[in-house]
């Protein structure tokens, strides 16, 4: 799907929302693991 | 003996409404917003926005607080360190801090606005049709946050060797 001009959000699509949520779980391990700990 | 029972009774009462938050919202994510849609579409939606929707809520909400509760007990002397995110507890602080915008989110966004959608507070079609978009979103957006919530409060305090403890 094309879209022109429109700045698609994850949260319109169940997916989409999945998707974000797994990159967020990502981001944070790996921030717990290098940084915090 | 009441030393060791107070942890034991706040983990099952934590996971039994933890189970019950988590899984409404999913609930709310995956069924009833695709069914809703449909249901609008061939003129049945009162049905569950009548009698589903607002008893799912009331579970909803209020197993959020019950959640939040038990954590913050499980933790006990652990709180502070845990939402200091102190060295050796980011992995579970993350975690208490994820579950606790949730629960804001919840009370403060996602409750309001379904009173404006279901009739239980005066709302005009526009403020209704905002409210809609804006529940949408911080539900969303809490099913987005569950995704690392699990994560960290299943690995938090035990498997150690996720967190490079």
């Amino acid at each position: 799907m094309v879209c022109k001009g429109a700045t698609m959000n994850p949260f319109d699509s169940l997916w989409g929302t999945i998707v974000a949520g797994v990159i967020l779980t990502a981001v944070l391990a790996v921030a717990v693991r290098s940084f915090l700990n | 003996m009441l030393m060791e029972l107070v942890p034991a009774l706040a983990r099952w009462l934590h996971f039994l409404a933890g189970i019950m938050w988590v899984g409404l919202l999913y609930y709310f994510n995956f069924v009833q917003i695709p069914a809703l849609k449909a249901a609008t579409a061939d003129g049945t939606a009162a049905g569950i926005t009548r009698h589903i929707a607002p008893r799912a809520l009331l579970y909803f909400r209020w197993s959020a607080i019950v959640t939040w509760l038990a954590g913050a007990a499980l933790l006990g002397a652990q709180f502070v360190p845990a939402f200091t995110l102190a060295k050796g507890y980011a992995g579970i602080g993350i975690g208490a801090w994820l579950g606790t915008i949730m629960l804001f989110n919840v009370w403060a966004i996602i409750w309001p606005n379904q009173q404006k959608i279901l009739g239980m507070k005066p709302a005009s079609d526009d403020e209704k049709n905002k409210a809609r978009r804006v529940a949408l979103l911080a539900s969303r957006f809490n099913l987005m946050l569950s995704l690392p919530l699990l994560y960290f409060m299943a690995g938090g305090l035990t498997h150690r060797a996720a967190f490079g403890l």
